[in-house]
């Protein structure tokens, strides 16, 4: 109804001739732009893309600008990290594109000066539901695997504690529980992050997995992570070494190591998961929940952890909570006590500009008009998320 | 107060005519019981109509065809609702020679107040024109000649009348020819009929004519006054097409609330009722108030929180844009309002009547017009239907088993 609602200003006032030629040379620059990948020369429209494809040198000036990352890396860096709605979006504009923000750029300054012989530095990205903290992490994970950090990223903690469809009894603790499947999907995809390092570190222990199967000491974490991958039984268990492991040698020198966990707040939470006897299990009692709290703990040096609290897909938290305080419950926040808190907020009026270019730009927007941005720009209050689900086909 | 029809005494009874039009108690047999109990009786009307259900309707049901009132009989009533409209005046107080029909009402709500819904079931006392339908007298006379030289046609008030209408066309150009050839006429620019008055329709020529007339008449009357008002007309002619013309009043579409507080559209709106343009809406039973901002950056926070996270749904947040960008102010207003009861739907449409109220407030008086015309300011009147008893929802009937 409202869509198809005459407007009262009359359209005459709009449709002057001169719009159109405006829009009409805009065309052509718009093709060659896309296709040399150049800033648009014209100046009252605002830069949306920038060159600098190193986010080491991203600075204030290119804050709302996209930069571009090659789909090789992406496949190295990401290969479960992004949300599934930019995935849908690489996919359709054959680019990944991630805007320069604010937040992004303080953490990235805060990493450049850390100083590795302190203990890791907690940092907390929070903010309302579809700000961008996921893709903020993103950005602050492609800045360390281009300085050659270890990743280790959770795509989402949330998914470990519920919908698990088998629950084994743990082989190591009899109280805890395994979660083989997740655990050898994030096993697999650790791999292809950072294959590099696997062989370089060796292993500090030794490890009995059955009668016939063990690690030896000293032999590469590769064999750690392939036992887990083959053996889908002992997937938990070698999730729980590798992190032991990693933990263990950071503080060494070897490599510096980024702990990245999005939504963090469900280690500290509630679960979904029952047991035979239908009743419920805490999340300690999981075994890879135990063992990534012992990883989120600041009593490692030689890198930094980085995590964000949000409430999607979290578990009995209302939806309008966004505060770290109300997400992580007293529990998680006095573990994570002390940490640098970073607020993820809705796109400046430059910022969503540049977005509606970059749209624009890749044809995702058909026309460009002043009233469909002043529509845009009130029912999704320049919200990213909800903007991008505006701007989608239906 | 004492009853009203013991008071009167026994010099005359009033009439009070309990079902609004006779026509729909002229079918049941209970109307006639009721005129012979109220053309003898002196005592309680009211009291002799509940007595006398079913004693005369097995006679009456077979005569169900009009009921012909005669000259007599509605000269009579006439004489007798006079007098009833002194002994009203009487009892209320008034002066009997100036007691006008707005009295009358409001008497007779004051002494038979009823509960009904349907007003034109509730107890009323009007003239007898008003109440009976026009009749036509007896067309013809002793002899059983018509009187009408048309009688025969059938409609015999509408083609003398279209007679009348050429009649006085014919005159006109006539009276434009003699002019011509003496030179003397001159081209008066016709002046153009106000928006302010329409031709009668079908149904009012019919009620003036009382006869029945077909739409192609109706279409070719029209036509005919049209031909005559184009020509330039006397007084006598103009009067005569005047009779078929009614006026239609624009400004009673305009609604009546309009309080509006031109302040200097500043910010000093902090003071809540009194100064600022803080309106209510409604919606089923959502009730909301807003105070709009004459210089913001288009933030609306409702009971304290933003929009965006108190409305999820896209839906209700283009219920909130519409009337912004209706009027083309998408980003230049600030809302603060509060809400409560209802459904996420009718708060967003209760918040949406409050907005477009207070912005009435900035805006001029087309805009406003145009706003009522787009609906933005009415209450929507709809509400939850109560269920019935017998069905199973408001309309739902129970599945219907054959057996």
């Amino acid at each position: 109804m409202l869509k198809g609602m005459t407007r009262l200003v009359s359209r005459v006032h709009k449709l002057d001739p001169g719009r159109f030629l405006h829009s009409g040379t805009q065309a052509p620059q718009c093709l060659v732009a896309h296709l040399d990948n150049q800033v648009p020369t014209e100046s009252p429209r605002a830069i949306s893309r920038t060159l600098e494809n190193d986010p080491a040198k991203h600075g204030e000036q290119h804050v709302g600008q996209h930069y571009n990352i090659s789909i090789q890396e992406l496949k190295t860096v990401f290969p479960h990290g992004l949300p599934p709605r930019f995935v849908m979006q690489v996919k359709t504009f054959n680019e990944a594109c991630l805007m320069v923000r604010k937040p992004a750029l303080e953490l990235l300054h805060y990493l450049k000066n850390t100083n590795f012989a302190h203990p890791a530095v907690r940092y907390v990205l929070y903010g309302e539901k579809g700000t961008g903290k996921t893709l903020s992490l993103c950005h602050i994970i492609h800045f360390c695997a281009k300085q050659d950090w270890l990743i280790l990223h959770i795509p989402d903690a949330h998914l470990w504690v519920k919908n698990c469809r088998d629950l084994l009894q743990s082989t190591y603790n009899k109280q805890r529980f395994d979660q083989p499947l997740e655990a050898s999907v994030w096993l697999k995809n650790f791999k292809t992050a950072n294959e590099r390092f696997l062989s370089q570190i060796k292993v500090q222990d030794k490890y009995v997995w059955n009668k016939r199967e063990s690690t030896e000491k000293g032999s590469p974490l590769a064999e750690v992570v392939e036992q887990g991958i083959m053996r889908v039984r002992n997937a938990t268990d070698a999730v729980g070494i590798v992190l032991k492991e990693l933990k263990r040698q950071s503080s060494l020198g070897i490599f510096r190591l980024l702990v990245a966990v999005d939504g963090v707040n469900a280690l500290w939470g509630r679960t979904t998961l029952k047991r035979e006897d239908k009743s419920l299990i805490a999340p300690e009692e999981l075994a890879l929940i135990y063992n990534l709290r012992k990883m989120v703990k600041n009593d490692w040096q030689g890198g930094a952890i980085v995590l964000t609290v949000s409430q999607t897909g979290s578990l009995f938290k209302p939806r309008k909570a966004y505060l770290p305080q109300e997400l992580l419950g007293k529990e998680g926040f006095d573990t994570l006590d002390p940490f640098i808190p970073i607020l993820v907020s809705n796109y400046n009026p430059k910022e969503f500009e540049a977005c509606i270019q970059y749209y624009l730009e890749n044809s995702w927007l058909q026309h460009e008009k002043e009233e469909g941005k002043k529509e845009l720009l009130f029912l999704s209050n320049r919200n990213p998320g909800l903007l991008e689900r505006l701007c989608a086909y239906l | 107060m004492a009853a009203p029809c013991v008071s009167c005494g026994a010099a005359a009874s009033y009439r009070l005519f309990l079902a609004g039009r006779v026509s729909f108690a002229r079918e049941q047999g209970l109307w006639k019981a009721a005129a012979a109990g109220l053309q003898t009786g002196t005592r309680c009307q009211i009291l002799r109509l509940k007595h006398s259900p079913a004693v005369t309707t097995k006679k009456n049901v077979a005569a169900l065809r009009r009921e012909s009132y005669t000259v007599d009989f509605i000269k009579k009533q006439i004489e007798e609702f006079n007098i009833g409209k002194r002994h009203l005046a009487n009892m209320m107080g008034e002066d009997p020679e100036t007691f006008t029909q707005e009295d009358i009402d409001r008497a007779i709500t004051y002494l038979f107040p009823s509960g009904l819904f349907e007003k034109r079931a509730r107890p009323i006392m009007k003239h007898p024109e008003e109440i009976f339908p026009k009749q036509r007298a007896i067309q013809w006379g002793e002899d059983g000649r018509p009187f009408h030289f048309l009688f025969y046609t059938g409609k015999q008030s509408y083609y003398s009348l279209m007679h009348e209408a050429y009649g006085k066309v014919l005159h006109v150009e006539e009276r434009q020819d003699q002019l011509r050839a003496k030179g003397l006429f001159s081209e008066k620019p016709k002046t153009k009929d106000p928006i302010g008055s329409r031709w009668l329709i079908k149904e009012e020529l019919e009620e003036m004519l009382v006869e029945k007339l077909s739409d192609q008449d109706y279409a070719q009357f029209i036509r005919l006054l049209e031909r005559l008002s184009a020509l330039p007309c006397d007084a006598a002619e103009e009067e005569f097409v005047g009779r078929f013309r009614r006026t239609v009043t624009v400004q009673s579409k305009k609604h009546l609330i309009e309080p509006l507080q031109y302040d200097e559209q500043g910010m000093a709106f902090s003071t809540g009722r009194g100064n600022a343009p803080w309106r209510r809406g409604k919606r089923k039973t959502a009730n909301a108030e807003a105070v709009v901002h004459g210089h913001g950056s288009g933030k609306i926070e409702i009971n304290g929180v933003d929009y965006l996270l108190y409305f999820p749904v896209t839906q209700d947040r283009e219920q909130l844009m519409f009337p912004f960008h209706f009027l083309d102010r998408l980003g230049k207003h600030d809302v603060t309002c509060t809400v409560s009861g209802g459904g996420r739907s009718s708060q967003a449409g209760a918040i949406r009547l409050a907005v477009a109220r207070a912005l009435c407030s900035f805006i001029t008086e087309d805009e406003v017009e145009w706003m009522r015309q787009a609906g933005l300011l009415t209450t929507d009147p709809r509400v939850r239907e109560r269920k019935k008893p017998g069905q199973e929802g408001a309309r739902r009937k129970f599945t219907w088993k054959k057996r």
